[in-house]
């Protein structure tokens, strides 16, 4: 992408905080919004993840201004802006259905936001220019909507959405219409164009590798609630419950049994010897499949590991890791995946087989069951 | 999190206040902008429907009566119109369907095309003044017209035939009219149907008779019903084609409607005529739509 | 291999299997065009009687047409009521269909069906009610009164056409003009209306001829100098059969045509 977009003028930053508190929103009985509070911080890109129909789309056009809510604030800055229609909250947005404008070219959709600031004709189409240039769409200026392919419409609307320079961008969906290897690619390029401009980006998506990927952090929401709002990395790590251990990367979920002196056992192996906060209810197992690991001999668990004994039930080669399910104590299944790199045809497994399977203390991940 | 907050937040809800009036100042906006259009319905339908609603019920004598109501159950003549009203209403819509299915068929095969072309067909006559066809039929089926003169000429039968200002003559116009109204919805509801839904039918041993008549033709019910009724309904208040090519000889309520208020000046009798008319309608309307809603909750949306 | 032989669609029907539905809706087509393709040839006959085929072709009935001050004065206030009923109709059916589209309100549906009633209610009915309704306020045989009740006819014919083209427009088009600073009045004219504008035009001629062609209303509520086109050709109809109506007929088709063409052609446009 082209390097310099002249954003940051001297006076005014790049970006606002967003700060939203108590946000409410009902449909009949429907929670669609239950008193969200959220803090996004200033250039922050911060992902909203989310099943569908729970809510974070309701949340995204709730800032933009498109969807009133019952209840709640939203404040740019020190700005309430709740009451603000749309047009005066100098907001960027990308729909889904990226809604260009199909009676003009693509220079006059990027010229749209500046005409009705209005910009001076030069300036105007200097910022056009270099808009186009950024989202590498230099020559198609002049052409109409309906001659772009599907990736180069993403663009346009991409620019038109910042070429206004807004200090707070929002974007519902924009890449769940591409091609996988597109979308991809433009993950990247997205996260290029944040760190780029340095405006504050609110990111609603369903595709959870997105959030992983392009994310400083992510708020999980579910039902209308917030669940849990982190990193990537704390998120994949430390998933506050089984809803985001599910949602979030695959994981095998396991219940746990409690002793006398309030230990956590799985089927005879210690897990934890002290829960971190003990709130009475039951516990889960949580282990990535990635971090489990298989061990030549039999063994017992130790200091440093758990150890499972089990039985291969299924293997499915799938290029660079494979995936092998293995049943434990004839009533779990565990899934584990591993590279292929240190994979040769010798060591291919059968159903059937006997293995023992690692999973180093660390990464024992313990949440408190169903919530 | 503070629960502590959360609470007072839910004890009491940020901006609650200003909420709610904007987003009642911006419904009240939105009803602003449908008002001009509510006002002249209000005007010309809901307020001159409702005096005549009022006036069926005020008797000879000035007082709130059920008179012109009793007269319609006791005299003969006003269920000799109804039947009239009925039976054309229903011999017009069954031949409809029975000539309007297979050229819906027709369409929803051809390509998408070609249909528009064809559609032509349908469409001309939809555009065209339902006086002008009117007064076609009358010169086609005259006496001394051109389908007699043609019969002769190939010897289906030797003396003219009287065509028109009869029965027949009504229903032959009244299907030419209406036929447009069968046939655009169910083309619709054709065009809906999968052409995969064929496919897997026939995958599955079903024979092209067989396929028809078990997948493609309870899927186009829906848009038969709807256009059936559409005909039905218009059939039962209509008026123009009636009297030009009835001849008088076909009565039907909108006829005897203008009839009353031409010889008697009675609008009390002619008001509880039209009462009658538009309660029929609607309730057939809504048995419609109850029955349709059934179906799709029976059988899934199509 | 014969025309007939080949397979007509993929699950190796004939053509010849299918020929009897060639032939019904065939028929079926020609049964509906001819009629008033059939009236055109005749209103260039000679003749006191309507021939065809004329014996003698002439423009006499034509002249008949244009020469008479009843017809012409009629032809006057049926384009005028025309006229004024689509630039009433059209705006205000318009406004209506698009307030209750975007409004989401529960009221909102009510409101669209309310509005949709003319459809419903037997036109005989509304004739005779502001026949009525006229006759207290002084507004029959006056061209107000046959604008609005023609209003009320058209009215919701727009708002269906109107109501049908936004259900295929992303809205979300009208949205995003607005996060990038526009008002929504200024998002509706400039990004909303040029994009339904054919399906304006089409609900404009829509209007237009329900007005034009509409005869029951116009038997009862116009009269005297302003009476319409239909009212006359009606009362023509009902006494002896005028050649006078072929020469009107025909030119009323061709109006029809032109205008049935004109939005079959908008229509491809919009594609």
């Amino acid at each position: 992408m082209a390097n310099q977009i002249s954003n940051k003028s001297s006076d005014t930053p790049s970006a606002l905080p967003i700060s939203i508190r108590g946000l409410t929103k009902k449909y009949g009985r429907l929670h669609a919004l239950d008193s969200v509070d959220l803090e996004i911080k200033s250039g922050e890109f911060l992902t909203l993840l989310g099943p569908s129909g729970s809510g974070k789309t309701t949340l995204l056009m709730a800032i933009a201004g498109f969807n009133r809510p019952d209840a709640g604030s939203v404040r740019f800055a020190e700005t309430e802006m709740i009451l603000t229609p749309p047009h005066r909250r100098d907001v960027g947005m990308v729909f889904q259905s990226y809604a260009l404008f199909p009676h003009m070219t693509v220079a006059e959709n990027i010229a749209f936001p500046l005409k009705l600031r209005r910009v001076g004709s030069g300036e105007c189409a200097d910022r056009v220019a270099a808009a186009l240039a950024t989202v590498q769409l230099s020559d198609l200026g002049e052409r109409k909507i309906d001659q772009l392919s599907g990736g180069q419409r993403q663009r346009v609307a991409l620019a038109r959405a910042f070429v206004f320079r807004p200090r707070i961008l929002l974007m519902d969906e924009p890449l769940s219409a591409l091609d996988k290897k597109l979308r991809e690619q433009m993950q990247i390029e997205l996260k290029h164009l944040h760190r780029q401009l340095g405006v504050t980006t609110v990111y609603v998506t369903h595709d959870q590798r997105e959030a992983l990927t392009m994310s400083d952090r992510i708020a999980i929401i579910n039902h209308g609630r917030l669940t849990q709002v982190d990193t990537p990395q704390a998120i994949y790590n430390h998933p506050a419950n089984s809803f985001v251990a599910d949602f979030i990367g695959e994981s095998t979920i396991l219940p746990l049994s409690r002793d006398d002196s309030g230990k956590l056992l799985f089927e005879g192996h210690l897990i934890s010897s002290s829960p971190t906060q003990d709130s009475g209810g039951a516990w889960s197992l949580v282990i990535r499949p990635e971090r489990l690991f298989f061990i030549q001999d039999s063994a017992a668990d130790s200091e440093q590991a758990i150890v499972f004994d089990g039985m291969v039930k299924e293997f499915v080669f799938q290029g660079e890791t494979a995936f092998v399910l293995v049943s434990i104590a004839d009533k779990y299944n565990l899934s584990v995946r591993f590279g292929t790199n240190s994979f040769s045809s010798q060591n291919a497994m059968q159903p059937g087989d006997r293995v023992s399977l690692g999973l180093h203390r660390k990464d024992v991940i313990v949440i408190p069951q169903s919530m | 999190m503070g629960s502590d907050n959360e609470k007072s937040i839910k004890a009491n809800p940020l901006n609650e206040q200003p909420l709610r009036l904007q987003e009642v100042r911006e419904q009240w906006m939105l009803l602003g902008l449908a008002a001009p259009a509510v006002l002249i319905i209000v005007a010309i339908i809901l307020i001159p429907v409702g005096w005549l609603f009022y006036l069926s019920f005020v008797g000879s004598d000035g007082q709130l009566s059920l008179e012109h109501y009793q007269k319609m159950i006791q005299y003969k003549s006003y269920a000799r119109v109804f039947m009239t009203t009925f039976q054309v209403s229903m011999l017009t819509t069954l031949i409809c369907i029975l000539i309007g299915y297979p050229l819906a068929y027709f369409l929803a095969l051809l390509p998408q095309r070609l249909a528009g072309f064809f559609m032509l067909a349908v469409l001309l006559p939809f555009w065209t003044s339902l006086l002008v066809r009117t007064y076609a039929w009358l010169v086609l089926l005259q006496r001394k017209g051109i389908l007699n003169d043609f019969a002769i000429h190939i010897g289906l039968w030797e003396t003219p035939i009287k065509l028109v200002h009869n029965m027949t003559g009504t229903l032959i116009g009244m299907a030419h009219i209406m036929l447009p109204f069968l046939v655009l919805p169910l083309y619709g509801a054709m065009r809906k149907i999968e052409r995969d839904m064929m496919h897997a039918a026939a995958n599955l041993g079903a024979s092209p008779i067989h396929a028809f008549w078990k997948i493609f033709f309870p899927l186009s019910l829906s848009g038969l019903v709807a256009g059936s009724l559409i005909v039905f309904v218009l059939c039962l208040g209509f008026y123009v084609t009636p009297a030009v090519l009835g001849g008088g000889r076909v009565v039907m309520v909108a006829t005897q409607i203008t009839a009353i208020l031409e010889n008697q000046f009675d609008w009390g009798a002619a008001s509880a005529l039209g009462v009658v008319l538009l309660v029929a309608t609607l309730v057939i309307l809504y048995a419609a739509s109850r029955l349709l809603k059934l179906d799709s909750a029976l059988f899934g949306k199509h | 291999m014969d025309w007939w032989k080949k397979p007509a669609s993929d699950t190796q029907v004939t053509h010849g299997d299918r020929l009897w539905l060639y032939i019904v809706a065939t028929i079926v087509m020609l049964l509906l065009v001819i009629p008033t393709l059939i009236v055109m040839p005749m209103s260039f006959s000679d003749s006191q009687y309507l021939e065809f085929p004329p014996s003698n072709w002439s423009l006499r009935w034509y002249a008949e047409y244009v020469d008479s001050s009843k017809w012409m004065r009629a032809t006057v206030t049926s384009l005028q009521v025309g006229t004024l009923t689509m630039l009433l109709a059209t705006p205000l059916g318009t406004l209506a269909a698009y307030a209750l589209f975007v409004s989401g309100h529960r009221a909102a549906k009510a409101v669209f069906v309310f509005l949709i009633t003319p459809m419903i209610v037997p036109v005989i009915l509304i004739a005779i009610g502001t026949f009525y309704a006229y006759g207290r306020v002084g507004l029959n045989n006056t061209i107000t009164g046959l604008v609005l009740a023609h209003t009320a006819l058209a009215t919701p014919l727009v708002m269906i056409v109107i109501t049908a083209a936004l259900r295929t427009y992303d809205l979300n088009q009208e949205r995003v003009a607005r996060s990038l600073g526009s008002t929504r009045l200024k998002a509706f004219f400039i990004i909303t209306l040029p994009q339904i504008k054919f399906s304006v035009m089409t609900a404009a001629l829509l209007s237009f001829l329900t007005s034009f062609d509409e005869v029951i209303i116009a038997i009862f509520i116009s009269g005297g100098s302003n009476a319409t086109l239909t009212k006359h050709m009606f009362s023509a109809l009902r006494d002896y059969i005028d050649p006078t109506i072929a020469a009107i007929s025909t030119i009323l088709i061709l109006v029809s045509t032109v205008l049935l063409l004109t939005t079959q052609f908008i229509g491809s446009r919009q594609k």
